[in-house]
């Protein structure tokens, strides 16, 4: 079983990948209060057994296709009309590229 | 002349059919009452008058008509704002959504608006349905109607006051770990979570994919299951809607019989932890159905102990894939960073820094923890083991018993801010409700009673096997029909009487 362990760097390094630009508060904040967190959730880690499968979906399901038959969509007026920017009917983004 | 706004859904429907009432004036009533006591509760974030008297307008017209309606037809409803409306707006709780006018329906509101339910407007709740307790919107909390210094739940907290506060005959919450039934609990009325796949996910803004369910937050039992009778249904749009029979729980709540019912009290949910007075009320609750027939016996659901873990990994792990959709580029806030050129990347993250709270964050943060790599085996791996293990717990329970009964949540409402500062001790507060959605099966919570220590109600919760939602409304229909012969009338009526302001 291994010991939650997490620091203030850690934080940092796991809001990039989620695309948060946290404040140096939140980091302080987030890498105090998570690890009483991870050290709660962590017991899950000493009845899961390498004989338990995994359930990721509570109710069985298996793939279902609907009958191929056209349908209406959004106008693109409609779906343009909550963008933070639009320009000829399409989505108005920052470069996605970077400088370097 | 009756105050409208006091009737039960039924009793309202019944009027409404007969012609005593029109749904214009039923509607108008409830528009009313928020208007006079909705700035103390704060259950509504959006009020749309217009559109509910237009939609019960458009009802009295049919009826009078003579065309068949639904039994709802006509009786207004409020909807948490997690669930798409068409035109009118839908924050979610949340900053990041702020002035969001949604292009479409979610089906649920196709559903409410094809039954002829006039929709009066969208109520509060934790951003993104993160939260037990309403503080954590970014419109500010609703306040609990026993107790205006009190929290109502969470995350549905404005869906449960709005009913308690007579604003609503009706509301649809949803609940991914208890957040229809514990704001139940501590409101003193009616919530359901029915079978996962029951009620189309379409346009309900996903918090946790494998948890998420909308449900009933009524009044009375039958309330409740003449609402899930109008939202559930199979659903095309949602990949994991259920089909095929759907029980008759209309039918069941009527029934109200538990006599040779087998009911299964859960030992690992009612000891420590548990308030006094929230276990008393529990223990009578089970009396009373002993002596109306049923039969009780103690069910040991070991996992259980585990189960709140597993949802605290399960839950942040799919709330931070699903909330990757919040990226500033197609609906909702965008902020830019200072900076010459800002690439889209750094919008995006300086966007999700300002659109979102902080328990949002902290589960993001959480959950993409849980699935890097490295960890991915150890925490969401082990979390879904959990799931196997508690998913066979409630199989075999199920082989012994029809229900299984434990307390709503352990206490009753606590003071606004009190478990703020501590996320993991507002996280205990759900234990007793999470196993269900871990394993996708119905639950009911109904209120009891008031605790003595503080006079505040507690609730009786009630799960059944997937798809036996109607073993719950029979049940709990009988245990409220007891109950408010016990007192006299129901527990609503024991309510402080709010202050109404104009």
């Amino acid at each position: 079983m291994s010991e939650p362990r997490i620091s203030r760097d850690d934080v940092a390094h796991l809001a990039g990948l989620a695309r948060i630009d946290l404040s140096e508060a939140e980091l302080d904040r987030l890498g105090a209060e998570l690890p009483s967190i991870l050290g709660y959730v962590a017991e899950v880690q000493a009845v899961a057994g390498d004989d338990v499968e995994a359930m990721s979906h509570p109710i069985p399901v298996r793939n279902v296709f609907r009958p191929d038959v056209p349908t209406p969509s959004l106008a693109p007026a409609d779906a343009l009309a909550g963008a933070p920017a639009s320009e000829d009917d399409k989505f108005l983004v920052p470069q996605i590229l970077g400088e370097d | 002349m009756t105050d409208l706004t006091r009737l039960s859904a039924a009793d309202l429907a019944a009027r409404l059919a007969s012609g005593d009432v029109t749904s214009v004036e039923a509607t108008q009533a409830h528009l009313d009452r928020i208007a006079a006591v909705d700035g103390a509760v704060n259950a509504f974030l959006h009020v749309d008058a217009e559109g509910a008297l237009a939609q019960a307008a458009d009802v009295d017209a049919r009826r009078a008509a003579g065309e068949t309606l639904g039994e709802l037809a006509g009786v207004p409803i409020a909807v948490k704002d997690v669930i798409t409306t068409r035109g009118v707006p839908t924050t979610a709780g949340s900053k990041i959504l702020e002035g969001w006018i949604p292009p479409y329906d979610a089906t649920v509101t196709e559903r409410l608006k094809a039954a002829g339910l006039p929709i009066l407007g969208k109520t509060n709740m934790d951003e993104f349905a993160m939260g037990s307790s309403t503080e954590h919107s970014a419109y500010g909390p609703t306040h609990n109607p026993w107790d205006l210094d009190r929290i109502p739940g969470g995350s549905g907290g404005g869906s449960a006051a709005a009913v308690a506060a007579f604003e609503a005959p009706l509301a649809v919450g949803t609940d991914t770990g208890g957040s229809i039934r514990q704001p139940g609990a501590v409101t003193g009325t009616v919530g359901v979570k029915p079978t996962y796949g029951a009620i189309s996910r379409y346009g309900l803004i996903a918090m946790a994919s494998s948890l998420d369910q909308a449900g009933p937050v009524t009044r009375t039992v039958l309330d409740a299951a003449l609402l899930h009778g109008v939202m559930a249904g199979h659903d095309p749009r949602d990949s994991t809607s259920i089909s095929g029979e759907y029980p008759d729980v209309v039918a069941a709540a009527r029934r109200a019989d538990v006599d040779g019912l087998r009911i299964g009290v859960v030992t690992e949910l009612g000891g420590e932890g548990f308030q006094p007075g929230v276990r008393a009320r529990f223990e009578e609750s089970v009396e009373l159905l002993t002596k109306a027939g049923a039969d009780v016996v103690e069910v040991s659901l070991p996992s259980v102990k585990q189960a709140l873990a597993a949802y605290y990994l399960v839950m942040p792990s799919e709330a931070s894939s699903n909330l990757a959709r919040f990226d500033a580029m197609r609906y909702g806030l965008r902020v830019t960073p200072d900076g010459a050129t800002p690439s889209a990347e750094a919008v995006m993250a300086a966007t999700r820094d300002a659109g979102f709270g902080d328990e949002v964050k902290r589960r993001i943060i959480l959950g993409t923890y849980a699935l890097s790599s490295g960890y991915y085996d150890a925490y969401y791996g082990s979390a879904q083991k959990v799931r196997t293990l508690l998913a066979r717990d409630f199989a075999a329970a199920f082989e012994q018993v029809d229900v299984l009964a434990s307390p709503t949540s352990p206490t009753t409402a606590y003071k606004l801010g009190e478990k703020l500062d501590d996320p993991l001790a507002m996280y205990l507060g759900d234990v007793a409700t999470i196993p269900a959605n871990l394993v996708g099966i119905p639950g009911i919570s109904i209120p009891n009673g008031l605790a003595d220590e503080d006079g505040l109600p507690s609730g009786f919760q009630l799960l059944a096997p997937a798809h036996a939602d109607d073993r719950l409304y029979n049940a709990a229909a009988t245990l409220e029909r007891l109950l408010e012969q016990h007192w006299g009338g129901p527990i609503l009526a024991k309510a402080p009487e709010l202050e109404a302001t104009r």
